[in-house]
């Protein structure tokens, strides 16, 4: 092989270009690496760095603060493709679905009549002392049975490249806004890799999102009035909340923007208030409304738990979702998914040791150095212990936490993840990849083909979050 | 389609204004460098101060006014809210408020703008090099004018747009004449001397007005006549007279189009501006005092901005602001 990947070595790890270690490089991705083959690194490099620019110039930013100022930056962007089979996605997406369908049973179960906690298929302690349960949503009716309107499942592969679940996200999962524009990026500053070679197309996101958030209206309402609430320019997910509004054609509010008069939502417009039917909604349960959640809050609406409870505006995800993606109760899943559909779990869970009961936490205390520990409350890979690479200190640090609080935490092995060649300082290299795809239930659910592909960029790194210096990747299916 | 939110209304006459805004103070820097080359430079820049308002947070920062000074006052400093640093910025996140509403290339010209302005330090904005600074900005803020005509969909948001694009002009065009006809002239006896002659020429220029004015007036050049042309002009695109003209026909669209009723106090004002503006000549106002009638309008506008925010912007009355504060 010449080009780019002549020098390529992907160590014991599974290849998402070339397959597993040791055998011969899959077919499908044949063409692409023949492709690649005749690109040189110079005009790699070249090409990365015109399209980063273009990410920041168009803006396509988080942003991160600092004491004195908003910086935005771009999530870097790799210009070598993450690639699925057809039948790989054919796998991952009934798994999705799948998954989104059970989530979803057990929120209808947790918020009615509770039959899988008297049933002890999960401890009802787990999910009623879930600072993520909502007393607030008992008896609130969701359309279709849909809580989790937007869903992203976090899926890793291992040296085999077996699919996983590593962890669910069925709040407000961002990231679907790079999945676009990373593949607008690519199909711009690759044509010669784009070319006569079949990729499902992502670009229909955005109808299906309105679609989705259309039907989860309150019934009888011929047009109903979508709008996207974000909680402002200073959130880190700015982009993506103009992004999705933008997308789906309908208006950015604010807290500030809406009202809630006899139970029902407006908008405050140049021509005074105007309806709102279904508001998909990118704040937190906490900060909705403080007459409900926190009053000090000013980010959301007064009132709108009033009028979400009364039938008289739908919310994208509902309320009380959390308890579905906590971290402990994603240990019961694959039980979950046979109590409620009959099915064997599609994707299987990564081992988890759930700390509060004693075998586990004894287990992941005689293994500290072999497991990654989480926090069950946290998200965005803080306060995560990779075992493996910590320090003697960092494992002490670590045992205490247990040993004060072992409720709070979850371990799983590492798992050694998948890579991708990946353009780092002038040479492609290997680095680890994860995978996001984005589900959308209204009426049914709809996978999003591929999803967003975080990398980290680090050397031997396996920690992908975006706060965490990761960056991502276009992600193909091939149709 | 969904009517406009307020607050983005807001926006958009706000992103108009700013822009509007850093344009002409890059023109009234340039102008003032301009009339600066004489003995009398260190009190011209000033009345740059002065007609800003903002002698008591200048002098916070500088001991004098210098060249020096107030260029980097007024064009870099990010605390300044009447720099063109500010005003930028300000611009930018008006743009990115808007972004579901802005084409891709509106805001990524914003973007860059902005971008580019953050760059500039004290040694890039010397004396040598402020006239060519000044031109990129205008420049910068053409362009967006430009792709804002050429790609912003023209509903609700753009009147609001006109109508801060418009009321900064016609300000600005008030505070251009002023600066020249009530600071800087020093007696009566050089009205009409080879060196005021070469200053009314240099704020026509600044006002990009100099050919047009030629094309009116071919010979000579008075203060009378220049003055007249840049408040009376009904066919110069920075008059005041065809400002306030268009912010009439705008209002009246707007209400029309959309079916809003507020907005009544605006048209109110405007009748008197017209009427005013119809029925005086450059002789009159000069016998009342220039100064005077600049700043009439000046308060005018201000009204005008007050009775939009209330009407269409979702501010509370006058008398609903009171009692909260009571």
């Amino acid at each position: 092989m010449s080009g780019i990947l002549s020098r390529y070595d992907q160590g014991p790890f599974f290849c998402e270009i070339m397959g597993q270690a040791g055998t011969t490089a899959v077919e499908h991705t044949t063409a692409i690496r023949e492709r690649l083959a005749q690109l040189d690194l110079a005009a790699l490099q070249r090409r990365s760095e015109d399209a980063e620019r273009e990410l920041y110039n168009l803006g396509i930013t988080f942003t991160v603060y600092s004491e004195k100022d908003a910086i935005d930056r771009i999530l870097p962007f790799d210009v070598i493709p993450r690639i699925l089979s057809r039948d790989d996605w054919a796998h991952l997406e009934a798994g999705v679905i799948q998954r989104v369908t059970a989530i979803n049973l057990f929120l209808a179960d947790v918020y009615g009549p509770q039959h899988a906690l008297k049933d002890g298929i999960v401890p009802a302690e787990l999910v009623l002392g879930n600072s993520n349960y909502r007393p607030e949503m008992i008896g609130v009716k969701v359309a279709h049975g849909a809580y989790t309107n937007i869903c992203g499942i976090d899926v890793v592969r291992d040296d085999k490249g077996r699919f996983m679940v590593l962890e669910d996200n069925a709040r407000t999962p961002s990231g679907v806004s790079y999945v676009l524009e990373n593949r607008n990026m690519m199909l711009r500053a690759f044509p010669d890799l784009t070319t006569d070679i079949s990729i499902r197309p992502v670009d229909n996101y955005g109808p299906k999102l309105q679609e989705a958030m259309v039907e989860i209206a309150p019934e009888g309402v011929a047009d109903p009035q979508v709008v996207l609430l974000s909680p402002g320019t200073y959130n880190s997910a700015y982009f993506e909340h103009i992004f999705l509004a933008r997308e789906m054609g309908v208006p950015l509010v604010e807290g500030r923007d809406l009202v809630v008069e006899n139970d029902r939502v407006y908008m405050k417009t140049t021509g005074g208030l105007e309806r709102v039917h279904t508001i998909y909604r990118r704040l937190n349960d906490d900060f909705l409304d403080p007459e409900a959640f926190r009053p000090d809050s000013t980010l959301g609406v007064p009132g709108l738990m009033r009028a979400y409870r009364a039938g008289n505006v739908a919310l994208a995800n509902s309320v009380g979702t959390g308890v579905a993606d906590d971290k402990a109760v994603y240990a019961y899943m694959p039980r979950l998914i046979k109590y409620y559909m009959e099915q064997e779990a599609i994707l299987d869970n990564v081992q988890t040791n759930i700390c509060r009961e004693a075998d586990a936490l004894a287990y992941t205390l005689d293994n500290l150095d072999k497991l990654v520990v989480k926090p069950v409350a946290e998200s965005g890979g803080y306060g995560i212990t990779v075992g493996p690479k910590a320090s003697k200190e960092e494992l002490e640090v670590c045992r205490a936490s247990l040993l004060a609080d072992p409720a709070n935490y979850i371990s799983q092995p590492t798992i050694q993840l998948s890579v991708c060649p990946t353009l780092v300082e002038g040479e492609v290299e290997p680095r680890h990849v994860d995978l996001r795809p984005f589900a959308i239930t209204g009426k049914s659910t709809w996978v999003l083909p591929g999803g967003l592909t975080r990398v980290a960029l680090r050397r031997g790194s396996l920690v992908v979050n975006s706060s965490q210096g990761g960056g991502s990747k276009d992600t193909w299916v091939l149709g | 389609m969904a009517r406009l939110l307020a607050r983005f209304a807001e926006d958009m006459f706000w992103l108009a204004r700013n822009m509007e805004r850093a344009e002409n103070l890059a023109r009234i820097l340039d102008v003032n460098e301009t009339f600066s080359r004489d003995a009398r430079g260190s009190q011209n820049w000033l009345s740059i101060v002065q007609l800003h308002a903002g002698a008591e947070g200048f002098f916070k920062k500088h001991q004098a006014a210098t060249a020096n000074a107030v260029i980097n006052y007024y064009l870099l400093d990010p605390e300044n809210s009447s720099s063109i640093a500010y005003c930028l910025k300000a611009a930018r996140d008006n743009a990115r408020t808007l972004r579901p509403l802005l084409s891709t290339e509106l805001w990524t010209q914003a973007n860059m703008f902005h971008a580019w302005i953050r760059t500039l330090t004290p040694a890039d904005i010397g004396r040598a090099d402020l006239s060519r600074l000044c031109s990129k900005i205008k420049e910068g803020c053409q362009t967006h004018t430009g792709i804002l005509e050429g790609t912003l969909y023209r509903d609700e948001g753009w009147y609001f747009y006109q109508l801060g694009k418009l009321i900064e002009r016609a300000d600005q065009a008030t505070r251009l004449l002023d600066i020249k006809y009530h600071m800087l002239l020093p007696s009566a006896a050089e009205v009409g001397s080879p060196l005021d002659v070469s200053q009314w020429n240099a704020l026509l220029r600044s006002a990009a007005g100099y050919h047009a004015y030629r094309r009116v007036q071919p010979r000579g050049m008075s203060p009378a006549s220049v003055a007249g042309f840049l408040i009376f002009n009904n066919a110069f695109p920075r008059s005041v007279a065809v400002s306030i003209a268009t912010i009439d026909e705008i209002v009246v669209r707007l209400r029309q189009r959309y079916g809003l009723r507020a907005g009544n106090q605006t048209l109110e004002i405007l009748d008197g501006l017209r009427g005013t503006l119809a029925n005086r000549s450059i002789d009159m106002v000069l016998g009342g005092g220039l100064h005077e009638f600049l700043d009439w309008i000046q308060l005018q506008l201000i009204a005008i901005t007050d009775d939009l925010g209330k009407s269409f912007f979702g501010h509370p009355p006058a008398s609903q602001v009171q009692a909260q504060v009571a």
